[in-house]
């Protein structure tokens, strides 16, 4: 299958996230791993922004620098501003509470926790008393459509249950930005696709900036644009 | 406490596994108040030695004698307001296999120096007047369905009358209360009278003074005065006494302090293995909580709590297990002497609790402070 064309569409808003000169190195014994390589990228307010790339490419450690669990080696991630590069872990955990909503391949829903338990995480870390909690989690459930199963475990729900619930998690606590890592790739087409919609919705209707990694051309095909990576570089274009 | 349902949630992931440490520990801790109780009845007497009493005894040990007329002079030393003795009796009633612990003591002198036995001044009266006499603890008098004005047949397991018996017909005159446990104290002029052999000497002298301050002299006085005598003296204060005596039935308290370290030891073990089975089954949940924004404090909090959980749980409910059956086996053996789990043992119960609770969770939770998210969530 052939690499759908980037889409091009206005962006709707001012930068929200710039990024400067950017790398991530690892240590592999002696050996270093050049994950990033001076990377630079903006980010608009209300983007949709679709991340592709073969494996090992730097998409998931770009994602993990954006939604601050990772630090870069060298360069500035400002966000709204604040170069969060400069953050300490415990003002990263603080800054990720407030800003950012993680969307995972593999759901990562804690499997002791009904729906709404897990939806309700993020919002523990606020100082909101527990009716707000329960108003902000049905919300979120309702918004992801999943209202329905919120006092089932996750081994209750089907894939595409799970994933909505992981959803409804990120966005209930109202992120700045949405950060999806292959949100289908575990998922068949249509529940893939009605994923795809919510996360289109959640952009549209929202107006949520949202980040997605993905190996689909079809998943990838239903963001407002698309960069590709390559060996720790960006390119608007994927490598021939 | 909003974290509550998660900490909870996290304790149930594996029922049985929680309920065999939960129970591991309750049966540590259960063992733990039973063993306070064993280690109370050896040492409880000693709460109640008085600041102001010396006790006299051969230097040989507690079972050789002195002249009954060592009193007199004892008494003269400066400083010793009363003096008072006693003899073992080795008393029983019909089953020589429950001992009572009995004394034959000089009931006017007694009073004087015990002034925590408290005895109504009309029993007191009879008691001092009645030669054949007796006052008893209250649970001896409950256990025997004994009554003021009963009349006893007490057998001594060491002494014989002249005539060869070993029965000395008694009256119930008095039940006091306080004291020093549950006794029974004849006259010790009966018995002397009546017996066969060791007269006029006595197995103990208990001294009051007029000031604790000058304890230690008074006891050097005491022991110097009859040095090079037949029977030489070893004198101490009433606390140091209880507690050598406690000693010699073989030092009670490290007994129970080794059995109960190396209990609490094991379960340290079990519990901190648990936790941190745990805690590895779940890494990847604890790098999603730290992706959501929880702190690593909060991460690592919360591994604490739940192992405090467990501990706290287990520790509490076998406490209290053990105590309800430390008073059961108490109130079945009324000689001895305060069979029951101190207050101070729970204290010290509950601080073990925690102190167990936070070692077990301690690596746990560093492990879980220490997660690197990324790395985590790659290897999920």
């Amino acid at each position: 299958m052939s690499s759908p064309k980037p889409i091009e569409r206005p962006q709707t808003g001012a930068p929200l996230v710039q990024l400067q000169g950017v790398t991530k190195e690892y240590r592999r014994g002696s050996e270093t791993v050049h994950v990033l390589q001076e990377l630079s990228l903006s980010i608009p307010s209300g983007d949709f922004l679709a991340l592709m790339g073969p494996s090992g490419s730097g998409k998931t450690t770009l994602l993990n620098l954006l939604g601050g669990i990772d630090r870069p080696t060298s360069g500035s991630i400002s966000v709204e501003g604040t170069d969060i590069a400069r953050y300490g872990e415990s003002e990263l955990a603080r800054w990720r509470a407030h800003n950012v909503g993680f969307v995972f391949q593999l759901y990562h829903l804690l499997p002791v926790l009904s729906a709404e338990r897990n939806v309700e995480l993020p919002l523990l870390l606020t100082g909101l008393s527990a009716s707000e909690r329960k108003v902000r989690v049905q919300a979120a459930m309702q918004l992801a459509n999943i209202g329905d199963r919120a006092k089932h475990k996750p081994s209750e729900l089907s894939g595409g249950q799970e994933q909505r619930v992981g959803i409804a998690r990120a966005i209930v606590g109202d992120p700045l930005l949405l950060l999806c890592d292959e949100p289908t790739g575990d998922l068949d087409r249509k529940s893939g696709d009605e994923i795809l919609e919510l996360l289109q919705a959640l952009n549209r209707e929202q107006g949520k900036t949202i980040v997605m990694v993905t190996h689909d051309p079809h998943a990838a095909a239903r963001a407002r644009r698309i960069l590709y990576m390559n060996k720790g570089r960006l390119s608007t274009e994927p490598e021939k | 406490m909003k974290y509550l349902p998660l900490i909870w949630a996290n304790l149930m992931r594996r029922k049985a596994r929680t309920l065999f440490t939960l129970l591991s520990v309750l049966v540590a801790f259960m063992l733990f108040a039973m063993l306070g109780a064993v280690n109370q009845a050896f040492t409880g007497g000693v709460q109640f030695a008085g600041a102001n009493r010396l006790v006299v005894t051969n230097r040989v040990g507690l079972i050789n004698s002195m002249p009954i007329n060592y009193a007199d002079r004892i008494a003269k030393i400066p400083g010793v307001a009363d003096v008072t003795w006693q003899e073992w009796v080795g008393a029983y009633f019909q089953d020589p296999r429950q001992p009572i612990t009995g004394f034959g003591v000089d009931a006017a002198s007694f009073l004087e120096v015990h002034d925590d036995f408290k005895l109504p001044p009309e029993q007191a009266q009879t008691w001092l007047a009645d030669k054949a006499g007796v006052i008893i603890g209250p649970l001896l008098a409950k256990h025997y369905g004994w009554k003021i004005g009963d009349h006893i047949p007490l057998r001594s397991n060491i002494w014989r009358d002249k005539q060869g018996n070993s029965t000395w017909d008694v009256n119930v005159d008095g039940i006091y209360a306080g004291g020093q446990g549950d006794q029974l104290l004849m006259h010790y002029k009966y018995l002397d009278d009546t017996r066969a052999f060791r007269n006029n000497q006595v197995g103990m002298f208990m001294l009051k003074i007029s000031d604790p301050d000058h304890a230690a002299g008074i006891a050097e006085q005491i022991d110097g005065m009859f040095a090079n005598s037949d029977a030489e003296t070893k004198t101490s204060t009433e606390k140091a006494f209880v507690q050598s005596f406690a000693a010699m039935l073989g030092n009670i308290g490290k007994i129970v302090v080794g059995i109960v370290s190396a209990v609490l030891f094991s379960m340290l073990l079990v519990t901190g293995n648990t936790m941190a089975q745990s805690i590895r089954e779940r890494v990847s949940e604890l790098a999603v909580l730290k992706a959501l924004g929880f702190s690593r404090r909060g991460v690592a909090f919360m591994v604490l709590v739940e192992s405090l959980m467990v501990t706290l749980m287990g520790g509490a409910l076998g406490l209290a297990i053990g105590t309800v059956f430390a008073g059961a086996i108490g109130s079945k053996l009324p000689f001895v002497q305060n069979f029951n789990t101190p207050p101070s043992s729970l204290a010290f119960g509950l601080l073990l609790m925690l102190a167990l609770g936070l070692l077990a969770g301690l690596l746990p939770a560093t492990q879980a402070m220490r997660l690197q998210v990324a790395a985590a969530l790659r290897r999920a």
